[in-house]
C-alpha cells in the first residue's frame, strides 16, 4: 500500500471509530436518560379491581368505582378495572389476566362469591401478589397470608339513616326494601329500626324482601306496595338502590340511600344514605405497598375508622333530622354502641339481653327482626 | 359441408353438463366469491367499529394490538382463548347442523344450560362418590339427552305444526334458563352457598381434567373431534346428503320419498345434543356445579361463529378460536382502553350484521358468475 492509501485507510478507520464511539456514547446517554423513567415505571404500582356488575350502577359496584377513582389520584398508581365479571371461574381468569398481562401487584375483589375458591386458590398460586376481598372471610388457618379482607360496617350508616328517617316521617310508617334474609341484611334492618325508634318510638318499619341482591322489577313492585300502604319514607338494602330511590321520588316520597350516593336520583326527596367509604382502605393499601410495608390482612370499621360515611343531606332532610343525624354520627365516631339491651324481636322475645359493642361478633349472627319491624324472615 | 368426412366438425354441445375442468373452475370461483365477500363484510365491520372507537376516544390501532395481546399474544392469552373456543365449537355445531336443512336454530343457549343442568343433576345421586367412568357416562348421557330433547321439540314443532324454528328455539332458550333457575334457586339448591344459588358440586373426582401441560380442558379436543365427525356426517354419509337435499328443496326431497320429518327432528336433536355437550363441559370442566352462570352467552356467540363459518363444520373450529380470542381479549381491552364491558359484544354484533347484509351480495358480481353454457338457453 502506498502512503496515501495507508493514510486513507487510517482516516476511514478513524471515521468509523469516531462514528462508533459517538453512537456508543449516544446510546449510553439515551439509556441513562431513560433509566429514571424505567425505574419509575417499575415503581408504578398496578392495582386491579374486579366488579361483579356495572361501575355506574348507583350501588355496590359504584361504591368501589368511586374509591378506585380516588386511587387514581395517587402518584405512581395505575388502576385497571374490569366490570361485569360473574362469580365463577371467569373471575379467576380475569384476576390472572390482570396479574399476567397488566402486572398487577394488588388485586381487589369486590363481590362476595369471588373469595372461595377463586381468590383463595389464586393467592396460593401467586404468593408475590396481594389479594384483598370485600368481606371478613379471611381465616389465617385456612387461607394464605397474601390474602385478606376489608369490610365497612354499613349498618352504622343505616342507624344514622333511621335517625334521620324517624324524624322525617309524617305517617310514622317507613318502608324498607331488603334483598335476602341473611345475617348481614337483618342486622342492617335492625340498626335502621333502632335508629328510627330512638327518635320516634311511634314509627314502624314495613319490611319487604325481594329475594336476591339485584331484582329491579321486584324492587320497584315492593316500593310501590310500601308506598300504597302508607309509607312516606323508603329505605333499602339491595345491591343498587337506584330503582327504589327513583320509584320513591316518582311518587313524591322521601328516600334513604345505601352503598353509594343516590342523591342525584332524588333531588326533592333524598334524606341521606349509608355509604361505604372504601377509599380509606384502598389508599391505605397503596400507601403501604409504596412504602414497602406489609399490608394488614383485615381492615374493618365504621365511622370511627372512616370506612362508613353518610351521603350529604338532600332536600328531603329537615333541620331536625339533620341535627339528630349529625349527632348520631358523632356518637358512632366516639364508639357509642347501637345495640343497647334489652331489645325484643318483633314477636316479643328478648334477643339482645345486654349492651353489645358495635363490632361484637354476637351481632353478626343476627337471625331476628327487632321490635318495630313489620315483616318476617320466612 | 355436410357429409364431408375430411372436414373437422366442431364439437356439438351436449347436455351432459360441464366438463371436469369447468366444474373445478366453478368451484374456485365459488370459493373466491365466498372469501371476497366475507373479507368485505369483515372489512366493512372493522371500518364502522373503528369509527365507533374514534368517537369513544380510543385508538383503533391500540384496540387491534390489545386484541392480539389479549387473545393470542401470550401463552396465557392463547390458553384463555382455547378454553372459550371449546363451548363455541359445540354451540356453533348446534346451528350448523340444522342449517344444512335450511333451518335456522338459535336455541343453543337453552340447550347448553339444560345440558349442563342435567349433567349436574345426574351427578347428584352419587354425592361426589361412585365409580368415576360411570358417573361421567351418566352425566354425558343426560346432558346429550336433555339438549337433544329440547331442540328436538323445536324440530317437532316445525314439522308437525309449522312453527318457525328460529322463534321457537329462541323462546325455548328462555324457558330452559327459567327452568334451570327455578330448580337451582329452589328444590336443588346447595344450602352451603347462601349468597349465590347453585346445585351441589359434582365432586372433584368427576371433574374433567386439563390437557397435560396446559390449563385447557379436554373439552376442546372433544369439540374438534365432534366438528370433524359432523363434517363427515354431513358431507360423506347418506344422512348428510339427504339432509342437504331437504335443505335445498323440501318439495323435491319429499317427492323423492325422503323422510323429511325424521330428518328435521333428527338434525335438531343432534344440534341440541351438541349444545348439551357444551353444557356438560361447562359444568364438569369449568364450574363444577350448575348455576345461573351457565347462561353466559356461549349459545348466542355460537350463532355468530356458525354464520361466519358459513355453516361448514370444519371451518367452525378456526372461526371459534377467532371469536373466542376476541371475547378473551375483551377483559384486557376493557381495562386498558377504559371502554365499557359491552364493547366486544358490539364488535361481534357489527360483524354479524355486516355478514348477514353481505349475503345479498352473492351472485351480484359478474366476475364470479359462472359462464352460462349455450345449452342453458
Amino acid at each position: 500500500m502506498t502512503n496515501d492509501d495507508w493514510g486513507n485507510e487510517m482516516e476511514k478507520q478513524m471515521n468509523r471509530r469516531k462514528f462508533l464511539t459517538l453512537s456508543g456514547a449516544g446510546a449510553m446517554g439515551l439509556a441513562a436518560g431513560m433509566l429514571p423513567q424505567l425505574a419509575s415505571a417499575k415503581e408504578k404500582l398496578t392495582i386491579g379491581i374486579v366488579y361483579v356488575g356495572a361501575r355506574d350502577d348507583f350501588g355496590w359496584n359504584q361504591s368501589h368505582a368511586v374509591a378506585a377513582q380516588a386511587l387514581r389520584g395517587l402518584p405512581n398508581v395505575n388502576v385497571v378495572e374490569e366490570e361485569n365479571v360473574p362469580e365463577t371461574i371467569a373471575v379467576r381468569k380475569t384476576m390472572e389476566s390482570m396479574i399476567q398481562l397488566d402486572g398487577a401487584s394488588l388485586i381487589l375483589g369486590t363481590s362476595f362469591g369471588y373469595y372461595d375458591p377463586y381468590m383463595v386458590d389464586l393467592a396460593r398460586a401467586y404468593p408475590d401478589v396481594q389479594f384483598r376481598h370485600a368481606s371478613k372471610l379471611w381465616d389465617p388457618s385456612k387461607a394464605p397470608n397474601n390474602l385478606g379482607g376489608f369490610f365497612a360496617y354499613r349498618d352504622q350508616g343505616h342507624y344514622v339513616n333511621g335517625v334521620a328517617a324517624g324524624l322525617s316521617t309524617k305517617t310514622n310508617k317507613i318502608g324498607y326494601v331488603a334483598a335476602k334474609p341473611i345475617g348481614l341484611v337483618l342486622r342492617t334492618i335492625n340498626s335502621f329500626t333502632l335508629g328510627v325508634r330512638k327518635v320516634n318510638p311511634n314509627a314502624t318499619v314495613q319490611l319487604i324482601f325481594t329475594g336476591d341482591w339485584s331484582l329491579p322489577v321486584r324492587e320497584a313492585e315492593a316500593t310501590n306496595a310500601l308506598i300504597s300502604s302508607g309509607c312516606d319514607v323508603i329505605a333499602c338494602h339491595v345491591d343498587s338502590p337506584k330503582v327504589v330511590v327513583q320509584t320513591a321520588e316518582q311518587h313524591g316520597v322521601k328516600s334513604c340511600g345505601h352503598n353509594t350516593s343516590q342523591a342525584v336520583l332524588a333531588p326533592k326527596g333524598f334524606i341521606t344514605g349509608a355509604e361505604a367509604k372504601w377509599e380509606t382502605a384502598y389508599k391505605a393499601y397503596a400507601i403501604d405497598i409504596a412504602a414497602g410495608r406489609k399490608l394488614p390482612n383485615l381492615i374493618f370499621g365504621g365511622y370511627d375508622k372512616d370506612l362508613v360515611a353518610s351521603t350529604p343531606f338532600g332536600a328531603g332532610a329537615t333541620e331536625g333530622a339533620r341535627k339528630a343525624a349529625l349527632q348520631a354520627i358523632a356518637d358512632l365516631k366516639a364508639g357509642k354502641p347501637v345495640y343497647v339491651g334489652p331489645i325484643r324481636n318483633n314477636t316479643g322475645k328478648i334477643v339482645i339481653d345486654k349492651t353489645y359493642g358495635n363490632y361484637d361478633p354476637f351481632l353478626e349472627q343476627t337471625t331476628y327482626l327487632v321490635e318495630g319491624v313489620h315483616g318476617s324472615i320466612a | 359441408m355436410a357429409g364431408d368426412p375430411t372436414q373437422t366438425i366442431p364439437q356439438p354441445v351436449t347436455a351432459d353438463g360441464p366438463s371436469d375442468r369447468d366444474a373445478r373452475f366453478v368451484q374456485i370461483k365459488q370459493w373466491a366469491e365466498l372469501l371476497t365477500i366475507s373479507a368485505l363484510a369483515v372489512l366493512g365491520a372493522a371500518v364502522v367499529f373503528s369509527l365507533l372507537l374514534l368517537v369513544l376516544g380510543a385508538s383503533p390501532g391500540e384496540f387491534l394490538a390489545l386484541l392480539w395481546r389479549g387473545g393470542f399474544g401470550t401463552w396465557f392469552s392463547l390458553q384463555n382463548t382455547l378454553v372459550r373456543a371449546a363451548p363455541l365449537i359445540f354451540t356453533a355445531l348446534a346451528v350448523a347442523i340444522p342449517a344444512q336443512l335450511g333451518l335456522v336454530i338459535i336455541g343453543g343457549e337453552g340447550a347448553l344450560v339444560l345440558g349442563g343442568f342435567a349433567a349436574a343433576c345426574a351427578a347428584l345421586p352419587f354425592h361426589g362418590g361412585g365409580s368415576v367412568p360411570f358417573v361421567m357416562a351418566a352425566m354425558i348421557a343426560s346432558a346429550l339427552a336433555a339438549g337433544g330433547l329440547w331442540i328436538g321439540i323445536v324440530g317437532a314443532l316445525r314439522h308437525f305444526r309449522g312453527v318457525n324454528e328460529t322463534i321457537s328455539s329462541l323462546l325455548m332458550s328462555y324457558l330452559a334458563i327459567a327452568v334451570m333457575n327455578y330448580f337451582v334457586d329452589g328444590p336443588l339448591r346447595d344450602p352451603a352457598s347462601p349468597i349465590k344459588s347453585s346445585t351441589l358440586p359434582i365432586g372433584d373426582a368427576n371433574m374433567v381434567g386439563n390437557i397435560p401441560g396446559t390449563s385447557v380442558h379436554w373439552g376442546l379436543v372433544v369439540a374438534i373431534a365432534l366438528a370433524s365427525a359432523s363434517w363427515v356426517l354431513m358431507r360423506r354419509t347418506t344422512f348428510g346428503f339427504a339432509a342437504r337435499l331437504t335443505g335445498g328443496n323440501v318439495r323435491a326431497a319429499r317427492a323423492q320419498g325422503l323422510p323429511v320429518g325424521g330428518l328435521i327432528i333428527t338434525a335438531c336433536a343432534l344440534a341440541g345434543a351438541c349444545a348439551g355437550f357444551a353444557g356438560y363441559f361447562e359444568v364438569a370442566a369449568v364450574q363444577g356445579r350448575a348455576n345461573a352462570s351457565l347462561a353466559t352467552g356461549y349459545g348466542f356467540s355460537g350463532i355468530l361463529v356458525s354464520f361466519l363459518a358459513r355453516h361448514n363444520a370444519l371451518a367452525i373450529v378456526p372461526v371459534a378460536i377467532l371469536v373466542g380470542g376476541i371475547s378473551a381479549a375483551g377483559g384486557l381491552i376493557q381495562r386498558r382502553l377504559d371502554l365499557p364491558d359491552a364493547t366486544v359484544l358490539v364488535l361481534q354484533g357489527i360483524v354479524f350484521v355486516f355478514l348477514l347484509v353481505s349475503e345479498t351480495l352473492y351472485g351480484r358480481f359478474a366476475v364470479f358468475r359462472s359462464k352460462r353454457s349455450p345449452s342453458d338457453i
